[in-house]
């Protein structure tokens, strides 16, 4: 697939190898250390559902290539969504200025550069399937939703996919490309007992095709999960605030990780010096129940990618291992600065955007303990099996994450659900207070979305159930 | 050939996608050159420039809509996509209420908002970065303990909006923007803390010095140096104009239509209530002059306006578009967002608190024992229940003066009690953004770790 999505660019947009030497060539024109142009089209769709309406459907197609220069720690950044080569060399024109040293490097000429994996070889990707067979899924989803308990309406849903080719020339001889699919599926349901209002919600998806959503996460799946989530919400007491043991479920709870040391273990912020977490190399900065990767490299995850957007090989890179700060996620740029390895984390929302060093799927391996014994371990605390969104300072290292479903635990034993919630904590010291690692390590359904800079990029977590003896809980109680 | 960006050619494309077979079409063409530069330790990060163009035409066939959008104005393209739209547009199911707009409702003028500043796209690019290199300077020698940056820099933007549809309206507005932002780090016993200020403007004269910024960012960084978390009590909560905004923004999302068409708002069903203390009235103005927020018409081509939200403490209006008004049975506020793709969205135009009578440090005086908040980690915020509870940074409060600072704890309430518990407004209500507030004092709230 790899030529396919090199031969997809310079086919369609009369291109040849030697016209992207020329671009590399002009964007080193007045100096500067590495050039690279990422090429992308992007084609978009969405469908959805609510009030039982199919109320619309969409479908968009965005192109372009963005050109990088760097020179030192400088990147200089530009773009144009006309991939013909004129406006393409104004771009690495206009990006080679950031460059004043004179003196031109040479670029090596590319060649087509084989990739080593294949991660999402799908049969049927969403993209290709026809609108009223994912109209016959959401339809379903709502069905199974509205039939769930007379007391769920408002329900909306909806599949949205996208189908993104990529092709990467950079200054060191490297021309990759790759496509890339993506498709969610996501349903919302609103339950209404007498004004008691409650939100329930559940989605999944990732690099995958049809047959995943008819299989695995199936719409009747997604209809019943998202109203059970929303009635028993109708039976929640206010959540005590305080300090808490606390178990978080697998899954989707390991956005944990990704607040409270995944953003710290970004290189940019390491180089910089920014990051609550920097010079902590060879330290100890959780309990030594914890091991946490990041991992790029896992078929059809919505976290994974063949290449990052840089060109790289994704793959596994150990963060923390038994408690020991190990190792950054790292993109080309902060690579070289800090004389270590690339690991394939160099990511970007779109051509618009230069890379930085980004998460891909982040979470923590399994221990040996069951879930069981874990909730029959506290005497007074909280189960937390569902989360919103969450949000970290990576300088002092103070994060949050919102509770959606959760539970008491007294004497061992999960009884009342807790309204939402928020959990805070410090990134070097939360995880310090891990006491129990699970063996039922579970990566999340594939609906994580991760802002930084004002880019935006799809992301996977996981986590097996864990235990924290001391964590804050900010209550509902007044 | 290419797509001309007039509002002619959006027209002829409006008229053209109803000829293909759609009952009412819109379009819209934008363009936007944007800059931005950021510094740190004196040097360039990274340096961009660039321009961009998008269309979005959203067709709709007896109620049954859809919608496509691109980056390629070749006409070819655009007319494939457009037939996209109307294959679409058959398999999705009709809905009464969608469509475009009555023929009588759309502006029947432009007015000149004084959105567009020729200054920022005159102003050279070595300026724009000077602008950057102050404000990272001024923060810096504003004391030694400033040890680090995590970033800052210039930003502007140019665009043209073009919108037009079949039933004849059309459309066209300049608009710049202009931002600067410092992002010290302090340090001290070997903690780090991080906090930032910034303006945006559409107009470069208004926008606050290089110095002014610096300055403030050094001051918000430092204070924060030495935060401890304090045990969970019950006490007044002063929440600062740039925290405040914060819940000006809640407030949007309980008024807008397409909270309260589902139901899924705390404020359903109260226009004409008391919902807040009588102290506190929320306004949006799409049409304040250079706002952030302002424009001349909205997302569907209506004249945009000024509405009371909340006039002394009673819900008067809900903020919405065509689509959520008609489900209400009410009349659009002009508040239709349009992005490039899917349907109109309800947005805010700018959305403000208006001041009172009292100083910030009248309000922390009249304190004895509170939290000044500064800063709110964390999406703890149920639109639906108006639960309330996030993680928090701020400043304790005691016998009326600002002592330590604090960090490590977590705050909650419910919205509801929250707006009835507004005891005090500030009178520094500044337009730095288009969602704004003076500074607020809500009387009780739980705070600690």
């Amino acid at each position: 697939m790899s030529t396919d999505a090199i031969s997809f660019f310079l086919d369609r947009y009369g291109l040849t190898v030697g016209d992207v030497d020329k671009l590399l060539t002009i964007a080193l024109a007045r100096g500067g250390d590495y050039a690279d142009l990422y090429f992308e089209h992007r084609v978009g769709s969405t469908v959805n559902i609510e009030e039982q309406i199919i109320k619309s459907a969409s479908r968009s197609v965005m192109q372009g290539v963005g050109v990088r220069v760097i020179v030192g720690e400088k990147t200089g950044y530009a773009y144009t969504d006309e991939i013909e080569f004129e406006p393409i060399r104004r771009a690495a024109e206009t990006a080679s200025h950031i460059a004043r040293t004179g003196g031109s490097k040479t670029p090596v000429g590319v060649n087509a550069t084989p990739r080593d994996l294949n991660l999402y070889p799908v049969e049927k990707p969403l993209s290709s399937v026809e609108l009223a067979t994912k109209i016959g899924l959401i339809k379903r989803g709502d069905e199974v939703a509205r039939a769930y308990d007379s007391r769920i309406r408002e329900v909306q849903s909806s599949i949205t996919d996208e189908m993104k080719y990529v092709m990467i020339a950079s200054s060191d001889g490297r021309l990759i490309g790759d496509i890339q699919p993506m498709a969610r599926f996501g349903l919302s349901c609103i339950a209404d007992d007498d004004g008691n209002l409650q939100v329930g919600r559940a989605g999944g998806g990732g690099r995958i095709g049809l047959d995943f959503f008819e299989n695995e996460l199936t719409a009747e799946h997604l209809g019943a999960e998202a109203a059970r989530q929303a009635i028993i919400q109708l039976q929640a007491v206010d959540t005590p605030a305080g300090k808490f043991e606390v178990v978080l479920g697998p899954g989707w709870p390991g956005i944990l990780l990704h607040e409270a040391v995944g953003h710290g273990l970004e290189s940019d912020f390491n180089r910089k010096q920014t990051s609550a977490f920097s010079g902590l190399i060879g330290q100890q900065v959780t309990s030594e129940l914890c091991t946490v990767v990041d991992d790029g490299a896992i078929p059809n995850r919505r976290g994974s990618l063949n290449i990052d957007d840089e060109g790289h090989p994704t793959g596994r890179t150990v963060l923390i291992e038994n408690g020991i700060l190990r190792g950054y996620m790292n993109d080309y740029l902060n690579a070289g600065l800090m004389k270590s390895e690339r690991t394939g984390n160099g990511r970007r929302q779109s051509y618009k955007h230069p890379p930085l060093p980004r998460m891909t799927n982040t979470f923590m391996l399994a221990g040996n303990d069951t879930r069981e014994d874990i909730i029959r371990s506290v005497k007074r605390g909280l189960y937390a099996v569902q989360f919103g969104g969450g949000q970290v300072d990576i300088t002092s290292g103070e994060f949050a994450f919102s509770a959606s479903e959760a539970y008491l635990i007294e004497d061992g034993k999960v009884t009342a659900p807790v309204k939402g919630a928020t959990f805070r904590g410090n990134g070097p010291e939360a995880l310090k207070h891990v006491t129990a690692v699970g063996n039922d390590l579970e990566l999340d359904p594939g609906v994580g979305m991760c802002g930084k800079d004002g880019q935006s990029i799809p992301v996977g977590v996981g986590i097996p159930t864990i235990k924290i003896s001391e964590m804050t809980v900010g209550g509902t109680q007044r | 050939m290419k797509l001309d960006l007039t509002k002619e050619s959006a027209l002829s494309l409006a008229h053209e996608a109803v000829r293909r077979g759609a009952s009412e079409a819109e379009v819209i063409i934008r363009h936007r050159t944007e800059f931005s530069v950021s510094v740190r330790l004196g040097e360039i990060e990274t340096l961009q420039q660039s321009s961009d163009q998008g269309f979005g035409l959203r067709v709709l066939i007896e109620g049954k809509q859809a919608s496509v959008s691109g980056s390629d104005l070749t006409r070819d393209t655009v007319l494939s996509l457009m037939d996209d739209a109307i294959g679409l547009a058959r398999a999705t199911s009709p809905d009464d209420t969608a469509g475009l707009p009555g023929r009588d409702e759309f502006a029947t003028s432009i007015p000149d908002l004084d959105l567009y500043d020729s200054a920022i796209e005159q102003l050279p690019t070595e300026e724009k970065i000077e602008l950057a290199h102050r404000a990272e300077r001024a923060a810096s020698d504003y004391s030694d303990q400033i040890i680090n940056f995590d970033g800052g820099g210039f930003d502007s933007a140019n665009g043209r909006a073009i919108l037009a549809n079949s039933l004849g309206f059309a459309g066209e507005y300049r608009a710049t923007s202009c931002s600067l932002v410092a992002v010290p780090v302090a340090s001290e016993n070997g903690k780090m803390q991080r906090d930032y200020w910034y303006d945006v403007r559409r107009k470069l004269s208004e926008l606050n010095t290089p110095e002014e910024i610096g300055v403030m960012a050094a001051k918000r960084t430092l204070r924060k140096l030495g935060a401890r978390p304090v045990p969970i009590q019950n006490v007044p909560v002063v929440f600062e104009p740039n925290i405040a905004r914060d819940l000006v923004g809640d407030i949007f999302t309980a008024v807008s239509g397409e909270s309260v068409f589902r139901k899924s708002s705390f404020l359903v069903g109260q226009l004409g209530e008391r919902v807040a203390s009588e102290r506190l009235t929320v306004v949006d103005d799409g049409t304040r002059l250079a706002g952030i927020g302002s424009r001349p018409f909205d997302g569907e081509g209506l004249a945009t306006r000024r509405t009371v939200v909340i006039n002394k403490g009673v819900l008067e209006s809900y903020l919405l578009n065509t689509y959520t008004a008609r489900k209400l049975g009410l009349r659009s506020t002009g508040n239709a967002g349009r992005g490039l793709v899917g349907a109109p969205s309800v947005e805010a135009g700018n959305m403000y608190v208006e001041p009172g009578p009292h100083s910030p440090e009248e309000i922390i005086k009249s304190i004895s024992k509170g939290f000044y908040v500064t800063e709110l980690i964390g999406f703890g915020v149920n639109i639906v229940t108006g639960d309330y509870s996030r993680s928090a940074s701020g400043i304790w409060i005691e016998n009326g003066e600002l002592t330590f600072p604090v960090q490590g704890v977590t705050i909650a309430g419910n919205l509801k009690e929250m707006l009835n518990d507004i005891e005090m407004i500030g009178n520094d209500l500044d337009f730095r953004g288009s969602v704004v507030s003076p500074t607020l004092l809500i009387g009780r709230m739980t705070i600690g770790a």
